[in-house]
């Protein structure tokens, strides 16, 4: 079996390195984020280290503040916003739609290169020093007090930050150009929706980051008050600009997540997904809304009354269609034939942990609990549940579904099973006291607190340690299928989907033909055809 | 060279943005209050979009490309309203 | 079977690659627009809570200057929107004769805006660097400066871009006239555009304001 597939093609660096590929970019990708992931995972190893205690025993305030900085900035920029979208999304959306590539191959690099430039820049800044302003490089700090590389770290992330939008127009104008003939709108599976609604916040939000950073940077090199009172410029022009691109962000980091649970929930259920049309426009109206919200994290910071009455309306409204999905997985489940394979484990996690970080979130969205709530671990908690407990249990999930496909092996299901089940408890352990410490008033991004608050945070800490073996087990038993793994078949799911009626792994132009398409998605119900093959 | 003449929808438009261009100068100059941004801006607007259709040849597009193109507006919009709400709400 | 042909395999035909790319220009300048809308955000709110410092201020900007360069970019815009049409029309020649008029137009632009520049530095109105003003207003006219220099540097980079792109784009039809380099024409031509409309409203906003004297 030496037929010819993607990754055996060639074998030079020069092919790898200059591809255009998107299969290929999606590995490069893969590589990378997993290398952030870690580093930043190691960063929250030291957080949970040091608040063991109440006192400062491993690092200094200064040091602390270092660490939960680059934490923040490594896995939102250069983790969670890349990671399905460049990895699942760049490797299955072509195969999804029939596509031979994405509609720019040559960009698809460029974003690769970018993320890794812009991941060098922020490294340096990090490694040299570290930055001490938080993720949020809120001003007046980041731009006149902190002593820190913050010109470095900003570059960066200003750079990265293209990577994004080279991404999200790609896959905007592969979706709309590239379906295969016959793949209408409505019989896209719900992970290509997810996926364009991402790509719509991709290219709209990211650019007022770019203009933000570039204001910070210019206040900070020539030091012209901007955001300065004291010549009447307002330091909250700097969070209405960071918001509106960062609250919209955390759909970027969300709804890639939600589009691969459709795709496990529906194999794992043998059954289409329920209510597929008001799923595929609950992406739309999340990416939407999403972007008229982010004053709520704006409730104590000196904004008016009415546009905090406002935000905190609209909070609530943007909980509606990210609620609609939940009840609409919950009744795909009824009465499917369910298999509780890995991915599926993950699946059936994310629902639980993103629908008790959702609901947190409406706690905040209140504007008199935020008062309490906001700037406590009772966010960090929310924050957690919804990217961790929601985002990368996906992307687990996602990862062992397509696992067969991208690398042609099977996986130990053994392992992959304990390993779901330790993120599960691992992370619950994690991240459940930090909502109780948040309700009692333990402030966050304090390396130091009243002996109190110790118990809920070694349990918080044991859990870490636990979370952190559990992500480790999966480097190990993937790593060994890539060597030692059984071979897999084109369709080890026996799942309906374009990418699942091409060898695995695929070879380099996808399909043999061009397939057509005449029926809609997820049709688990019925005895399938493979779709036919058209040149 | 060639026979080629630039086709009259392009020149007619030229010569209608800078007339325009030259009308925004001279009313820039008549005391109108707060009347004088609104003009300044509904002139701007017009120019943009004679450039948005003729040059940028919108008006020859489909429904497709118009939502494209006006998206990044509609955006802006978003950005810029409900962003000042808070700064024009403040007591 | 794929390679060989005129246009890559995840295209059905040339003009379907043709029609993407132009789409992709277009979700391009959507980012754009957002690029410089949070400029304009920051430019409102200091304007209405300074209208008066932004007034005082606007009048201290060269509205001979920038009047002229909003005439050499609409201009520009002209010859390119010609360029364009002359390709379609097979007069290859014309066209990229018309690409060289718009350049020299660009850089005609970007020249004046250096002199702008020079002018306002021997002002002393550049905030960070050196900026002196007398009076109550100094603050907002600051603030006005500010934006003034982020949003027209900002601006001129893309100009610079834009210059680079239709030289390219010139060099490359001067050679060929394909469809795909028409296809690649038209796409530059829209962003140039697009950087044209961004200056029509910093023009708007920059160089008019306070001009009645109020």
């Amino acid at each position: 079996m030496s037929e010819i597939d993607y990754l055996n093609a060639s074998y030079t660096l020069r092919s790898w390195f200059l591809t255009t590929d998107h299969k290929r970019i999606a590995i490069l990708f893969f590589a990378s984020l997993t290398v952030f992931f870690f580093i930043g995972g190691a960063a929250a190893t030291l957080i949970r280290i040091e608040l063991a205690t109440p006192q400062a025993d491993l690092v200094s305030a200064d040091g602390y503040n270092r660490l939960f900085t680059m934490h923040g900035v490594i896995m939102v920029w250069f983790f969670l916003i890349p990671s399905i979208p460049n990895t699942l999304g760049n490797f299955i959306v072509p195969l999804m739609i029939g596509a031979r590539d994405l509609a720019f191959p040559r960009l698809n690099l460029a974003s690769w290169y970018l993320f890794m430039l812009g991941g060098t820049v922020t490294l340096f800044a990090i490694f040299a020093g570290g930055i001490d302003t938080g993720w949020t490089f809120y001003t007046p700090f980041s731009t006149l007090y902190s002593n820190s590389y913050v010109l470095v770290a900003v570059s960066g992330v200003f750079i990265v930050g293209f990577s994004s939008i080279l991404t999200g127009l790609n896959f905007i104008v592969t979706i709309h150009r590239l379906r295969a003939p016959g793949l209408t709108w409505y019989r896209l599976p719900l992970f290509i929706w997810s996926l364009y609604a991402t790509s719509v916040i991709l290219v709209l939000a990211t650019p007022v980051l770019a203009i933000t950073l570039v204001l910070l940077a210019a206040e900070r090199f020539f030091g012209v008050g901007i955001f300065d009172p004291r010549i009447g410029g307002d330091p909250l022009l700097f969070q209405h600009l960071f918001w509106f691109y960062s609250h919209p962000a955390v759909y970027i980091m969300i709804l890639p997540g939600m589009g691969v649970v459709n795709e496990l929930i529906s194999c794992f259920s043998r059954k289409e997904i329920f209510g597929y049309k008001f799923v595929a426009w609950a992406s739309l109206a999340i990416a939407a809304v999403g972007f008229l919200v982010w004053g709520h994290h704006m409730f104590v910071s000196g904004q008016s009354l009415l546009a905090s009455l406002v935000f905190s309306f609209m909070s609530f409204i943007v909980a509606v269609p990210s609620a609609i999905k939940v009840f609409n997985w919950t009744a795909t489940l009824h009465k499917g034939s369910i298999r509780f394979d890995a991915p599926m484990l993950y699946a059936l996690a994310f629902i639980g942990l993103f629908t008790i970080g959702g609901l947190t979130g409406l706690f905040l969205a209140c504007l008199a609990y935020d008062v309490h709530a906001t700037d406590t671990y009772f966010v960090v908690a929310h924050f957690h549940y919804i990217m961790v407990g929601g985002m990368v249990t996906a992307y687990f999930g996602g990862l062992h579904y397509w696992w067969p496909k991208i690398t042609g092996r099977l996986y130990s299901e053994g392992w992959a099973r304990a390993a779901a089940i330790l993120i599960f408890f691992g992370f619950n352990l994690t991240f459940f006291p930090q909502f109780v410490l948040g309700a009692e008033g333990m402030p966050r991004r304090y390396h130091v607190y009243p002996p109190e608050f110790q118990v809920w945070n070694v349990l918080s800490s044991g859990g870490a340690t636990i979370l952190a073996a559990a992500y480790l087990l999966p480097l190990f038993y993937l790593g060994y299928s890539l060597f030692f793994g059984a071979r897999a078949s084109a369709n080890p799911w026996n799942a309906p989907g374009l990418e699942w009626q091409t060898a695995s792994p695929p070879p380099e132009f996808n399909f043999a033909t061009q397939p057509m398409v005449t029926r809609g998605p997820y049709q688990y119900s019925t005895d399938f055809e493979p779709e036919p093959q058209n040149a | 060279m060639t026979d080629w003449r630039p086709p009259f929808s392009l020149v007619a438009s030229w010569l209608g943005l800078l007339a325009l261009l030259a009308l925004t100068v001279t009313l820039a100059y008549v005391p109108l209050g707060a009347f004088n941004v609104v003009v300044a801006l509904g002139i701007g607007a017009t120019k943009a979009a004679m450039v948005a259709a003729i040059f940028m040849e919108l008006r020859h597009r489909g429904a497709r490309t118009m939502v494209f193109a006006t998206a990044g507006l509609f955006w802006l919009a978003i950005l810029l309203w409900l962003g000042s709400m808070d700064f024009l709400t403040r007591t | 079977m794929l390679k060989g042909r005129a246009f890559a395999p995840q295209f059905a035909s040339s003009r379907h690659r043709d029609e993407t790319a132009e789409l992709g220009m277009w979700v391009f300048i959507a980012t754009e627009v957002l690029l410089f809308g949070g400029l304009l955000l920051g430019y409102f709110v200091y304007r209405h809570a300074n209208p008066l410092a932004f007034a005082e201020a606007s009048r201290h900007t060269d509205i001979v200057i920038g009047a002229a360069n909003t005439a050499i970019l609409l201009t520009s815009s002209f010859l390119v929107a010609c360029a364009v049409d002359a390709l379609r029309a097979n007069a290859r020649s014309a066209s990229v004769a018309l690409l060289a008029g718009a350049i020299v137009l660009g850089a005609s632009f970007l020249g004046l805006k250096g002199i702008e520049y020079a002018d306002e530095y021997r002002e002393h109105l550049i905030p960070g660097i050196d900026f002196v003003f007398d009076g109550a207003l100094a603050n907002g006219v600051q603030l006005f400066f500010v934006f003034y220099f982020v949003s027209t540097a900002i601006h001129g980079v893309h100009m610079l871009i834009g210059i680079g792109v239709l030289a390219t784009l010139a060099l490359l039809v001067h050679k060929s006239g394909s469809t795909r380099r028409r296809a690649a024409l038209h796409s530059a031509a829209l962003y140039w555009h697009f950087v044209d409309v961004v200056w029509i409203f910093l023009f708007a906003l920059i160089y008019l304001p306070g001009r009645s004297g109020g």
